[in-house]
């Protein structure tokens, strides 16, 4: 039941895709996270929709769309087309883009949560205290959402690490490109290879239950700042 | 008045059923309470002049610096002004310890601008013992002094309390008045402080705004203020008068101090306080009463004194009768019977009698 080369590099370039993709999410999510938490604007409860629409769509209704948008004739592809890039599905950085879209739920809703929870007390103690917009966001704001910044990084990765129906769209299955473990399961499943299945998919399990057990322990020592 | 010396603030703002009009020019040292009832109007006009909330309608220039006029759309936002919050719930940050917690603001100012010492700020609230704790580890009491060194460290030009004791029990607040009083003797910045217990601000103020549903009802010094007779009605049992005097003798036999004052001497329960220093007494309306000749009784405190006028109480039976001893006023509440029995008039000569005086 050992691993054989193509499980290694699916292994690989899973943690490489989900790596990447928290990073990105990190980045593009908290801005986001945070304009939701405190907008009073009318288009919030838009704008939180779109986040969450890929909690309930199936992942193929998502990567058709992104496979037409970032296609030959879709507004990104042309784009990407032009700039020299060429195209986007069935590469590596395409399977990044899908990866994020599809995670951004599971990042901006904890640390939008956690923004909320925070209030308007702390921000304003910092406001007379000296301290200006940017300066109250990344010293008092984001230091006290440090428990939904865990648990949506957690989450992200790990529903990245887990997709599959978006990964079969957007990126085939190519080795050593966007062959990742799910995929390789699947290949191996088809094969009737169910014993280095068993191992992938083994794997998978106590890699998830981990983490979330990891997560729900957390979550139940929710006063993080002892 | 000189236009640099003072507090110019005028402010309209509206949200829902609340609207708060306020036009106010105030000292530009001492304390300065913003008294009323909760829903009054006084931590919104607190927090117009802090720029945590933006009159839609505004002037303010503190010590001639202007920080708001809305007529020409200029607002200074709030961490350009040079002010100090304490907040009633302290408002610590979570994620910092005490020692951190007071950094926050002092990194923020220039070191040029500093005028407030570290040391200084610990001393004078306490606090020297606290700087490794978590906020969550801390007294309220502990809280609420970490909360003022840390407004004052960053050397405020301008002071804003904002019922920095209404979320403690009375044994926390005797313990943090005291330190409120050093600021306000050791600090030559203005301290606008909102509160509805009148014992805080019979206490610590000396110009008192009173406000009610968002209205400025009286705006002048604490004795002033105190002494008119159309509002003591509001405060009810705790109408009385703030006299100022100075401990002439302690009788160790009796435990008791004699107050020297304007209209005569006061006789009060020892509290400690040396002979030469000046003392706050209060004596409240219901502990003043009035006889038209002097007779000896088991009270103390008796004083000659002047009728000046009377107004009406909160009750029809009731009377407040303002009184001239020496230079300061008193209010006495009696029945409207005993006034007439004694034919109570204004300019009579008459002998009061006080109950208790309290020494803040």
């Amino acid at each position: 039941m050992s691993l054989i080369a193509d499980d290694w590099s699916a292994i690989s370039l899973s943690l490489q895709l989900a790596t990447l993709t928290i990073l990105l999410l990190l980045l593009i999510g908290t801005p986001i996270a945070w304009w939701l938490a405190r907008t009073r604007s009318r288009w919030k409860g838009a704008v939180g929709a779109v986040v969450a629409l890929p909690i309930v769509l199936p992942p193929t209704v998502l990567g058709f769309y992104l496979l037409i948008t970032l296609g030959p004739n879709g507004p990104i592809g042309n784009l990407t087309q032009s700039l020299g890039l060429g195209l986007l599905p069935f590469t590596f950085p395409g399977l990044v883009i899908a990866s994020v879209c599809y995670s951004l739920p599971f990042v901006v809703q904890p640390v939008q949560n956690a923004f909320e929870a925070i209030g308007d007390a702390p921000l304003e103690a910092a406001a007379t205290l000296r301290a200006g917009p940017w300066d109250r966001f990344f010293f008092v704001a984001l230091p006290l959402a440090r428990p939904g910044l865990i648990t949506g990084t957690i989450l992200g990765f790990a529903h990245t690490i887990g997709e599959f129906g978006m990964v079969l769209m957007i990126g085939g299955n190519i080795p050593d490109k966007t062959r990742v473990v799910s995929m390789q399961i699947y290949n191996h499943v088809e094969a009737f290879e169910y014993a280095q299945a068993h191992t992938l998919a083994g794997g998978l399990l106590v890699f998830s239950f981990c983490v979330l057990w990891a997560l729900y322990s957390l979550g139940a020592g929710r006063k993080i700042w002892k | 008045m000189e236009m640099s010396d003072g507090i110019e603030a005028s402010f309209q703002v509206r949200f829902g059923e609340f609207a708060l009009s306020a036009e106010l020019c105030l000292p530009g040292k001492g304390v300065i309470a913003l008294f009323g009832p909760s829903g009054s109007g006084k931590t919104t006009l607190l927090r117009c002049v802090a720029g945590l909330q933006r009159a839609s309608a505004g002037r303010l220039v503190v010590n001639g610096d202007c920080w708001q006029d809305e007529s020409k759309k200029f607002f200074v936002p709030t961490h350009r002004r040079p002010l100090g919050y304490v907040f009633q719930e302290a408002n610590l940050f979570a994620h910092l310890n005490v020692q951190h917690n007071l950094e926050f603001g002092m990194k923020r100012v220039a070191a040029s601008e500093r005028r407030v010492v570290w040391e200084q700020a610990l001393e004078l609230l306490g606090i020297g013992h606290l700087l490794n704790r978590r906020p969550t580890t801390l007294s309220g009491g502990e809280r609420q002094r970490v909360g003022i060194a840390r407004a004052l460290l960053t050397s405020p030009r301008l002071l804003l309390l904002d019922e920095p004791l209404a979320s403690l029990d009375v044994a926390r607040k005797k313990e943090i008045l005291p330190y409120l009083e050093r600021l306000r003797d050791e600090l030559s910045i203005p301290i606008l402080y909102v509160s509805h217990a009148p014992d805080e601000v019979a206490r610590l103020a000396d110009h008192i705004v009173v406000l009610e549903e968002g209205r400025i009802l009286a705006d002048g010094s604490l004795a002033e203020t105190l002494t008119r007779l159309d509002l003591p009605i509001r405060l009810g049992d705790e109408a009385g008068v703030v006299v100022e005097g100075t401990i002439a003798e302690r009788d160790s036999a009796w435990h008791l101090a004699r107050v020297d004052f304007s209209g005569g001497a006061l006789w009060v329960r020892d509290g400690g306080t040396p002979v030469g220093h000046k003392v706050r007494v209060r004596i409240l309306a219901r502990d003043v009463s009035i006889a038209p000749t002097r007779f000896d009784s088991s009270i103390a405190n008796t004083l000659p004194a002047t009728v000046v006028d009377n107004g009406e109480d909160d009750h029809p039976a009731l009377l407040l009768v303002r009184l001239r001893v020496g230079s300061e006023f008193l209010i006495a509440r009696l029945t409207k019977r005993s006034a007439s029995h004694i034919g109570l008039v204004p300019g009579m000569p008459v002998w009061v009698q006080i109950k208790a005086v309290a020494v803040l």
